[in-house]
């Protein structure tokens, strides 16, 4: 995998290319504004009140990390407890994949009854939302441990504390990550629902107050900018994976280092595959 | 021949088998996988396991390395019991997230015992191995071979007194495996170290052991043990020799005729 900043010029390819069918969609259709605004109205509205969206932008996206992290350590946690007792994954397991079921965007209106209208609701909503998959991930991911390294472990005699931060965690960190960038999005959503019910800030607020004031320009707006945020997010979250996992299977392509001789043995005639041909000297 | 070896003069052993076997199941359903194994390993010596397939060999194994229990008898470690023995498994298990060396001193993390030193002897005990210069690779950059011989350092970096290994060669190439199974001979003898060492080939089992058992399937149970009588080091060639191709023969009739897939 290459350094996703390598991707960014096609990236702005990709957007550049979604504004001009936008545009030509508006005029060729000669859609009003109300529906569909001109891509200069909105941009001109996005950058002439840019502190606006800054700021509103940022609340948001405080709030969506801190559920994120909550979401990640209370997750984890969680996931650990579910694989050692067998009372958690009875109990609390299946407390969890009941919740999961439950249409959690219909709880945000009880979530701001129980914690007012401030941030707490939008982080508890937030957590709400995308704590379930970095659970479920992270379980599968310490359960998926190989039968020959819980061997392993067990012929190496260290505690189970032990089995568990130099075998099992190591071992699931790619389904981990996998169970945060889905979450990071989650968290996002729940976020913005968050403020859709009951909020003074955020883009969630921003687009509520602008709908009822047939803003339809600060609308697309906010979505514009939310979705740099999503883009953003998930970006750092590919970033994160390729520091923290480089040596899984996804990760390797490119990053896998050529093989070529160690400094100590100079000599060695070329082979066809030179690992094994220093491996005989 | 070294005395060490065949004949010391007080014999102490490594592993005490008495009556040690393994029933699956109870009742009618049940099922034999191992049964009544008497068995004394003498410290320093090299036995080899040798069986057809799915014949318990590798449940005698694993529960000499304490990862299965005998459902009657026992198994007895004198000396450091399971804190000294190294277990190779048939493929290494040896973890993507760690480079080589790494992987190397895993087993002295988890004791407890990594010093400032370890580094030092891992290298050096790769090195034996040939892996100078890998020290810092990540495994999936190495060939099967050279990621078995890592497996072997890392099963004997914190020098055990007891080399386990689960057919750790089978999944190689005959060329790399001739390589290490002179590789691991040369470390014997070394009246501290005792192996056992589980294989379905006959002349790896010969080559390398000073004891070969030879244990029937369906029930597993010892049928023959034969002692191998060539001094050490073995160079590859004693493989032509007549002696050798007679103690092979003797070995494959004794298979043959216990083994429940006859020709």
């Amino acid at each position: 995998m290459k350094n996703p900043l390598s991707y960014i010029p096609m990236q702005i390819w990709t957007i550049v290319g979604i504004f001009a069918i936008w545009q030509a969609g508006v005029m060729i259709f000669d859609v009003k504004p109300i529906i569909l605004p001109p891509v200069p109205m909105v941009l001109s509205e996005l950058f002439g009140n840019f502190e606006l969206y800054l700021r509103h932008g940022g609340h948001t996206l405080g709030n969506t990390l801190i559920a994120f992290v909550i979401s990640v350590v209370v997750g984890i946690g969680m996931a650990i407890g579910i694989v050692y007792s067998k009372f958690l994954e009875r109990t609390l397991y299946t407390l969890l994949v009941t919740l999961n079921n439950v249409p959690k965007v219909a709880l945000a209106p009880l979530f701001v009854i129980w914690m007012g209208t401030g941030n707490a609701s939008k982080i508890a909503m937030g957590v709400l939302i995308s704590i379930f998959a970095i659970v479920i991930d992270t379980v599968l991911g310490l359960r998926s441990l190989h039968p020959d390294l819980i061997d392993l472990g067990r012929a190496m005699r260290g505690s189970e504390l032990k089995v568990l931060i130099k075998l099992r965690l190591p071992n699931a960190m790619p389904s981990i990550l996998a169970g945060m960038k889905v979450a990071i999005s989650l968290a996002l959503v729940g976020a913005i629902v968050g403020e859709f019910v009951a909020a003074q800030n955020g883009l969630g607020f921003v687009i509520l107050s602008s709908q009822g004031a047939f803003r339809v320009d600060r609308v697309y707006a906010s979505i514009i900018v939310l979705s740099a945020i999503g883009t953003g997010l998930y970006y750092a979250m590919e970033y994160a994976e390729s520091k923290l996992i480089p040596w899984h299977e996804s990760r390797r392509g490119s990053a896998r280092p050529t093989p070529s001789k160690p400094p100590q043995k100079p000599a060695q005639p070329a082979a066809a595959d030179p690992v094994r041909s220093d491996a005989k000297a | 021949m070294s005395d060490t070896i065949t004949a010391p003069a007080q014999t102490s052993y490594a592993i005490e088998i008495d009556g040690a076997g393994k029933t699956y199941g109870t009742g009618e359903g049940a099922v034999t996988a191992l049964d009544l194994v008497n068995l004394d390993v003498r410290k320093g010596e090299f036995i080899s396991l040798l069986g057809p397939s799915g014949c318990g060999k590798t449940t005698l194994l694993r529960m000499i390395a304490g990862l299965e229990d005998p459902t009657h008898g026992s198994i007895w470690l004198p000396g450091r019991g399971l804190d000294g023995l190294g277990f190779v498994f048939q493929r290494d298990a040896l973890v993507n997230w760690r480079t080589i060396i790494e992987n190397v001193l895993l087993p002295l993390e988890f004791k407890g015992r990594r010093t400032r030193a370890s580094r030092d002897r891992a290298k050096e005990l790769l090195a034996t191995f040939g892996l100078n210069g890998f020290e810092d690779r990540n495994p999936w950059e190495l060939s099967g071979g050279m990621r078995q011989r890592a497996a072997i350092c890392r099963a004997m970096i914190d020098d055990p007194q007891l080399l386990l290994m689960d057919e750790p060669f089978g999944a190689l190439d005959a060329l790399t495996r001739d390589d290490l199974n002179v590789e691991l001979q040369a470390l014997w003898p070394d009246p501290e170290k005792t192996a056992v060492f589980v294989t379905h080939s006959i002349n790896e089992a010969v080559y390398l052991s000073d004891r070969v058992v030879v244990i029937s399937d369906k029930p597993g149970r010892i049928v023959d043990i034969t002692d191998i009588p060539f001094p050490r080091p073995r160079p590859l060639e004693i493989r032509e020799e007549p002696e050798f191709g007679s103690i092979a023969r003797h070995l494959r009739a004794v298979l043959d005729g216990h083994s429940s897939r006859r020709p």
